[in-house]
């Protein structure tokens, strides 16, 4: 019996790690941006030529920096999702739109409607390479002080956002 | 007089003040991964992202910042993950470390394993050692010797006549 006992505990031992690590996501990078502040930019504001925003713009109050394109398919996807939480659950969101041409925006948002407060344009991706986007969408948790607080790689389901959003958005209110 | 020179990264042409930092290029873009291909550097990488970040070391280097500055961006905005070389630290000890360790353990298991199977007669105890003498007195030198001795001990139960090679029942 003592001479599987090591054995078998390797064996288990490996078992747990392994698991462990074929549960993860290679493709999930976490950012180093958590508790760091928002980078300085200044950028315009589609819809508003005149306006440009800057990171001080969010300052006052807890928001979601969505990032979207119009040639993203999976923006598609989670756009009803964004759509609900401006309308039912009173969520600020602003828009960055990513390396996009701000007529493509305006006829993709007229199509499938407008959560955003604002959006920012960043035809460049200049902002977009400041925050670590990697891929469209994805999705930060802005708090009061411009603090970035979590980031949602890929696009928003249900679980992100009854689990992890909207409580953080609580949280910092 | 202004040597130009041009190397192809993937996509767009960049042209470099010297050889010296055309290598310098190269060597970094080698170094850094490729977020959107995880598998592949930005060398070989034909991603958007990759040539935006082409672009961005491109730019740095034409502002004198040096390989750990880059790397410093890099890393500020993308995490460790964007380095082929992980740096040393504690959440990467396991990582670097883990595996001249198991080769230790295992190493030493075999180790006890072999020597354990070698041990000397000198091993045996006074009490073992007079048992095994024992024994050697006791045990006849042949086969049909020892078949013998042990139907005599048989024997000395019974009054039947004696089994020898030849009147077998």
């Amino acid at each position: 019996m003592n001479r599987y006992l090591i054995p078998a505990v390797i064996f288990i031992g490996l078992v747990a790690i392994l698991g462990v690590g074929l549960n993860l996501d290679p493709r999930h990078v976490p950012s180093p941006l958590i508790g760091k502040p928002l980078p300085s930019f200044s950028l315009a504001s589609l819809y508003e030529p005149d306006r440009s925003i800057s990171e001080t713009t969010f300052l006052g109050k807890p928001r979601l920096l969505n990032v979207w394109a119009s040639w993203c398919s999976a923006c598609v996807v989670e756009h009803p999702l964004l759509i609900a939480l401006a309308q039912q659950k009173n969520v600020e969101i602003f828009g960055l739109n990513y390396k996009d041409e701000p007529r493509k925006a305006e006829a993709w948002l007229k199509k499938h409607n407008n959560p955003y407060k604002s959006i920012i344009v960043d035809p460049e991706g200049d902002l977009g390479l400041d925050l670590g986007v990697y891929g469209v969408p994805e999705t930060f948790v802005i708090d009061k002080l411009g603090i970035i607080r979590y980031k949602q790689v890929g696009p928003l389901d249900n679980q992100a956002i009854e689990e992890i959003i909207l409580p953080l958005l609580d949280e910092l209110s | 007089m202004i040597f130009a020179l041009t190397v192809f990264a993937a996509d767009t042409p960049f042209e470099f003040e010297s050889p010296a930092q055309q290598a310098q290029y190269q060597r970094l873009l080698e170094e850094l991964r490729c977020l959107v291909c995880q598998n592949q550097s930005l060398a070989d990488s034909h991603a958007d992202l990759a040539q935006d970040l082409r672009d961005e070391v491109y730019s740095m280097l034409g502002e004198g910042k040096t390989n750990d500055e880059i790397r410093e961006f890099m890393v500020a905005r993308y995490g460790d993950f964007v380095l082929y070389k992980p740096p040393i630290k504690s959440s990467t000890t396991l990582l670097w470390f883990g595996p001249f360790i198991l080769i230790f353990l295992a190493g030493f298991a075999v180790w006890r394993a072999v020597t354990r199977q070698k041990k000397a007669p000198q091993d045996l105890t006074e009490q073992e050692r007079e048992f095994v003498e024992k024994l050697r007195n006791e045990t006849p030198t042949s086969k049909e010797d020892s078949l013998q001795a042990k139907l005599r001990a048989n024997d000395s139960n019974r009054d039947a006549p004696p089994i020898k090679p030849g009147n077998e029942p």
